[in-house]
């Protein structure tokens, strides 16, 4: 139910050791250089952070028109209205209107996906998930970590798996920008029995953006997700400030007048 | 800072005439001040301990004014609920204030009730004679738990949904009744729509009820006996020429405003949660609880809020889940025995001897150890730590007639101990 437990249960403290020993061997080894630092790719997934800040205005700006793009065709948002982005994010109406609502709705309808319910449970076994809540269920280090963990698994129906969520339903819609990648596992040894586990990911393809352009792109829709899960929360810490330092002097004042009465208490 | 007046205490109303003369001509309200506030003498050694009987009336309030609110838009119901509380959220003005101050507020009333009923064992302030303060008390803590369990289940949140189910079990383990009895209380064959309506009657208007009504019972009880003190002594058998205790002082303007400093504390760190950490790291409003009740998906832990976990930790820690709901009663009936259970001839920890102490710190860590086994799955290492937790949790009550009475206590100073600071 918190945070930790999106991890696993048990740390392979063995696999563990073994990494940093190997890893102390090749700092220790001058001849090997980047080949070494491309073959890790994606050996540290659990500990990547989104990173994001929900008072980074143009961020939400570009995952605002990327969500609406890219994920709104099957996910809702079925507590948040266009308009409110609109207010919320500082997006001119006419722009709101000519680019983010689509034809048939108006700006104060709430972001719905257009996919009809049953399609969406005969062509991937459930209906995808509204994610006006998701930020805040699942965290915002997860949604980063499940948009760039994806991997080309033929045994799955959609021919993608992923680490954060294994066995997702949700196929890998955004390959053509991040292109396709193959996860690379290892025989590690658990408790005394064999077992495979992730150990790194290899390019298969590229796509149409760099790694690096790739994980910002994520990062906007995270943190318009972030935003998307509590709107307010920006406006929340603003005013939270002068709330607090208005009881601090209301406290203080308090003390004072406490002090006064209690001279004549012996 | 020196021209504050300060008003005589009991000092009648000025006017004859006028508009305060014409209410107090019709009302007991003079009475009232001067035996209650003005007239109402407290010992002057109350310390740190002495701010969270005061703090819990405030948050009582504040949940009753937030709750209010929170019913104008809040709609009981499974197909409405969820929905209902995403819109107070986003599109009700200050929504999103309201509900965590409610939700804060259900934390800060365990937190703030603890700390009260920690300072009660410690300056013995259940023992004769306020057997009946301390009882009316407890009965307070109770319907909060059952305020507090109904509403977390309003929101129809998943682990809404599971927390619900876990303990309305609780009661089917009652042999003979139980599963009859779960039926009632649900009104259905699960936890469905007719739960969440009855809960919300329950947690609206029957519970809150009941608590002010205790609240107030608490209250005259209270000054029926006077309060204790950290040195245990009663004040009243110390008085002066004029008939009043040599130890007291008015509660009102005295404590009335070194309350106020104490609430203007709560509310800074209160104000630090509801603005910067209202879900407090998933302590006070939990991830599982954003997505809606799902019967078909179990969260993958269901334990309920902080506050009710030590028990939750009795009750799973005994592997017999009748025996365990009977023990989980146990530990709650212990403390309405405590004023009979308590053979000490003192009644602060300030005098009482080392096995006393000793005992009472053992307490402390296994509930707070509990708290934090409750937290965890059940797993061997917690299980195995919730039971000698268990075990300590009662060997303070059990065990307490012998250890009081063999206890190298201290002897009682005639007067309070008071230092009155620059």
């Amino acid at each position: 139910m918190r945070m930790r437990n999106l991890l696993p249960r048990r740390v392979p403290w063995r696999a563990v050791l073994a990494v940093c020993i190997a890893a102390a061997a090749a700092a220790g080894a001058p001849a090997q250089e980047k080949s070494a630092g491309a073959e890790a790719f994606g050996s540290d997934w659990q500990s990547w952070k989104a990173g994001t800040s929900v008072v980074d205005l143009p961020s939400v700006q570009r995952g605002a028109r990327d969500f609406l793009g890219y994920c709104n065709g099957c996910h809702s948002l079925k507590f948040v209205r266009y308009a409110r982005i609109g207010t919320d994010l500082k997006i001119p109406p006419n722009l709101l209107q000519q680019d983010l609502v689509p034809s048939t709705r108006k700006p104060t309808d709430y972001i719905t996906s257009p996919m009809p319910p049953a399609d969406a449970v005969s062509w991937f076994g459930k209906q995808p998930p509204d994610l006006s809540l998701i930020a805040q269920e699942r965290g915002i280090n997860y949604l980063y970590q499940y948009l760039t963990t994806f991997y080309v698994d033929p045994s799955r129906p959609t021919g993608a798996n992923n680490l954060a969520l294994a066995t997702t339903a949700m196929p890998d819609v955004l390959s053509d920008l991040e292109g396709l990648k193959r996860a690379v596992f290892k025989n590690v040894e658990i408790d005394g029995t064999q077992q495979t586990a992730f150990d790194h990911f290899e390019t298969l393809a590229p796509g149409a953006m760099t790694r690096e352009q790739y994980e910002g792109f994520v990062r906007d829709i995270v943190n318009f997700l972030d935003y998307v899960g509590e709107p307010e929360q920006a406006h929340r810490r603003a005013l939270g400030v002068w709330v607090v330092l208005f009881l601090l002097v209301f406290t203080w004042l308090t003390w004072l007048l406490k002090r006064e009465y209690w001279k004549d208490v012996h | 800072m020196s021209v504050v007046e300060k008003p005589p205490a009991g000092a009648p109303p000025q006017k004859t005439g006028g508009l305060r003369a014409w209410f107090y001509k019709r009302l007991p309200i003079e009475e009232f001040i001067s035996s209650q506030l003005t007239g109402y003498y407290a010992p002057k050694n109350f310390n740190f301990w002495y701010f969270f009987g005061f703090l819990s009336l405030f948050v009582l309030a504040l949940q009753l004014a937030t709750g209010i609110f929170l019913t104008m838009f809040y709609k009981p119901g499974e197909a409405t609920a969820f929905d209902s509380v995403a819109f107070i959220m986003r599109e009700v003005d200050y929504g999103w204030l309201i509900r965590y101050l409610h939700s804060t507020g259900a934390s800060a009333f365990f937190i703030v009730v603890y700390l009260h009923m920690f300072r009660a064992l410690l300056y013995g302030s259940y023992k004769r004679p306020r057997e009946l303060l301390w009882l009316i008390g407890m009965l307070v803590y109770f319907a909060l738990m059952a305020e507090a369990f109904l509403g977390y289940v309003l929101p129809w949140g998943n682990m809404s949904y599971w927390a619900a189910q876990v303990i309305v079990n609780i009661f089917g383990t009652i042999p003979g009744i139980g599963p009859g009895l779960v039926e009632w209380i649900r009104g259905d064959y699960g936890i469905a729509d007719a739960t969440l309506n009855r809960f919300f009657a329950l947690h609206v208007v029957a519970v809150p009820l009941a608590l002010l009504l205790l609240v107030v019972l608490h209250l005259v009880a209270l000054r029926q006996t006077g309060s204790n003190n950290p040195d245990g002594i009663e004040i009243k058998e110390k008085l002066g020429p004029d008939g009043k205790p040599l130890d007291g002082i008015p509660f009102h303007p005295y404590y009335t405003v070194k309350d106020t400093v104490g609430l203007g504390v709560f509310l800074v760190l209160f104000a630090i949660v509801v603005f910067f950490v209202p879900t407090f790291g998933g302590y006070f409003l939990e991830p599982a609880n954003f997505e809606p009740a799902n019967p078909f998906s179990t969260p993958p832990e269901i334990t309920p809020s902080w506050y009710l976990t030590p028990y939750y930790a009795i009750l799973r820690g005994i592997p017999n889940q009748r025996l365990g709901a009977l023990v989980l009663v146990l530990a709650l009936v212990a403390y309405l025995l405590l004023p009979w259970l308590d053979r000490s001839p003192v009644k602060s920890m300030r005098y009482k001897g080392w096995i006393s102490r000793l005992f009472f710190a053992l307490f402390i860590v296994s509930f707070l150890g509990l708290v934090y086994v409750g937290l965890h799955p059940v797993e061997p290492f917690y299980v195995l730590m919730g039971r000698i937790c268990t075990a300590l949790y009662f060997a303070y009550f059990v065990l307490m007639p012998w250890y009081t009475r063999i206890d190298p206590v201290r002897p009682v100073p005639e007067r309070l101990r008071f230092h009155a600071h620059a």
